[in-house]
């Protein structure tokens, strides 16, 4: 087997006294896809921070692409959840998309034919020819995060990180995103590191979930993580996964269930 | 006497030039104050060059780099201190008082023409000496190259931080190189436009800029042209109506751009908008 894309071993973030999660193993290869599961705060985001080369690794030996994490890795695609821009921020489509490039350099480039051929072309391959000169303030979320997926490819990465890119989309958005990282991973191989706290619009796509509940863990394909067994083993209390279709819903009799809105059952349809 | 008559005189030269100088330094930093939202670190900055001033004249008779070591501590202690955007606020409050406190208390002890300290709060370009132009050459040239080096990562960090920091831009440190940069530039503003219109050059201009285009380029060239024609056209019509002081033509000037800017900004919006043909472009108006 080719060296794997991604590698935890005995991993442990400690900040202070509190251990966020401890002995982590995780191996991801090729065109892997990974949802990245839990409640808010159990270090779902630390953990690409930590591939990032941003946060350390308290214990364990954590590898990028077979090489320790260094800031500013090219071999890295982030794609972060949506932001709201000012409307009047001097920023068009096709600027966000360059920083993907050459944001990071030192000094300025004014003309350069062949950013503005590479950026037309990021541009045209996520569908947001259409909005490249508008400025980013006035665009919708799902436009927003097709130049952001744009940004992220423009260094041709070896593996892909997503934080919440799906947060605060429509339905017809999030798919159109969901398979734009996919089409990505299918194409280049490119592994998928996707964190979320609603796992429906991405299950189709999912080979396996690291879900992370304050300190603990488990991985596995999702018939085998979203069990009330293993989730109830999890989280230390009762819980119910019940299976509506083609979507999981994660119920709790007991109130204390560290989730958040939206993402379980638990709160939609309580009362 | 009109503008011909005072143009053969060189203070009215050095005027000229150091309201040149200014205005680009100020005009090339305001699109990053804004996309920062650190207008109030501006004023804050700019009225410290006032506490600057006087402790410069007490200890070397010197206000002008009285008031640029001001602003290096000013940028220090906003830096060291509200690293946080959300505390960013409310700490330039804080030391904006303890600083003109202490500037008012410095003011008991200096026993010379007091009119050389409040010239730093309402502007003296008619008293530029030479060696004050070079000084100012030397700073704006500093200016422009500092910011020139950390522009792409500083844009970077300024509008999308968190890609910025996982691409391995240091943002926290360029926030902190910036605001030194800031307080050098607003610092130099001060001695032309005067610590309490210093806003009429660091803001004025990018916020008008910012209404006519999106191209960050273009903004930042449009933002330093009407920052140089507000401070040299208000001095050069101050020499016509000799009984307004310069300040307040430039003021004037800058604010007139605002307000062109204003009604201007939404029509070339629409034409950019009609331009573009992509039906996702609906949804725009929405947002």
């Amino acid at each position: 087997m080719a060296v794997p894309r991604v590698e935890l071993e005995h991993a442990t973030v400690r900040f202070g006294h509190r251990t966020l999660w401890s002995d982590l193993d995780l191996s991801v290869a090729d065109g892997e896809f990974v949802a990245v599961l839990g409640p808010n705060g159990t270090g779902k985001t630390t953990l690409l921070k930590v591939l990032l080369g941003l946060v350390p690794l308290s214990e364990g030996v954590v590898r990028v692409n077979g090489k320790v994490p260094s800031r500013g890795n090219a071999d890295l695609g982030y794609i972060p959840q949506q932001q709201a821009f000012d409307r009047y921020l001097p920023i068009r489509g096709r600027d966000l998309v360059r920083f993907g490039i050459d944001g990071h350099h030192w000094g300025i480039r004014l003309h350069s034919r062949a950013i503005r051929r590479q950026v037309d072309a990021a541009l045209e391959a996520v569908g947001a020819a259409g909005y490249a000169d508008a400025p980013v303030g006035l665009l919708s979320g799902g436009e927003q995060q097709r130049l952001r997926i744009a940004q992220a490819l423009l260094s041709d990465p070896k593996v892909l990180l997503c934080d919440e890119p799906l947060l605060a989309l429509d339905l017809a958005s999030q798919r159109a995103v969901t398979r734009l990282i996919d089409h990505r991973r299918r194409e280049a191989g490119t592994p998928v590191l996707f964190v979320t706290h609603e796992i429906n619009p991405v299950l189709p796509y999912v080979d396996r979930i690291l879900y992370l509940v304050r300190g603990r863990w488990a991985i596995g394909t999702p018939a085998e993580i979203l069990t009330s067994e293993r989730l109830s083993d999890l989280y230390g209390i009762e819980v119910d996964v019940v299976r509506v279709r083609d979507r999981y819903l994660v119920v709790s009799a007991e109130d204390e269930m560290p989730t958040e809105p939206g993402a379980h059952a638990h709160h939609d349809h309580a009362h | 006497m009109g503008i011909g008559y005072y143009l053969q005189f060189p203070f009215a030269q050095h005027s000229l030039e150091a309201a040149f100088l200014v205005a680009v330094s100020c005009g090339l930093i305001g699109p990053f104050v804004i996309t920062r939202t650190m207008a109030f670190a501006v004023h804050g900055a700019s009225e410290l060059a006032f506490t600057g001033a006087v402790a410069g004249l007490l200890v070397a008779d010197n206000p002008v780099a009285g008031a640029l070591v001001g602003a290096l501590v000013v940028a220090g202690l906003i830096g060291l201190l509200g690293q946080r955007a959300s505390e960013r606020d409310s700490t330039i409050g804080v030391i904006l008082a303890a600083g003109l406190g202490l500037g008012v208390f410095l003011l008991g002890y200096y026993h010379g023409y007091a009119s050389e300290a409040l010239n730093i709060l309402f502007g003296n370009i008619f008293g530029v000496s030479t060696s004050q132009i070079i000084l100012l050459g030397i700073i704006a040239v500093a200016v422009a190259l500092a910011l020139t080096v950390i522009w792409r990562p500083l844009l970077f960090a300024s509008v999308d931080p968190d890609v910025a920091r996982a691409r391995g831009v240091r943002t926290g440190v360029l926030g902190i190189v910036f605001l030194f940069v800031l307080a050098i530039t607003v610092t130099l503003a001060a001695q032309v436009v005067g610590t309490l219109l210093v806003l009429s050059l660091a803001i004025t201009p990018a916020a008008s800029a910012q209404r006519l285009s999106v191209n960050p380029v273009v903004v930042t060239v449009l933002s330093i042209v009407m920052a140089v024609v507000a401070a040299d056209g208000g001095i050069l019509l101050s020499f016509q109506f000799a009984s307004v002081k310069p300040s307040v033509l430039i003021v004037a000037i800058s604010f007139g751009f605002y307000l062109l800017a204003r009604v201007l900004g939404p029509v070339l919006t629409v034409a950019r908008q009609r331009r573009a043909d992509a039906p996702e472009l609906a949804e725009l108006t929405h947002g």
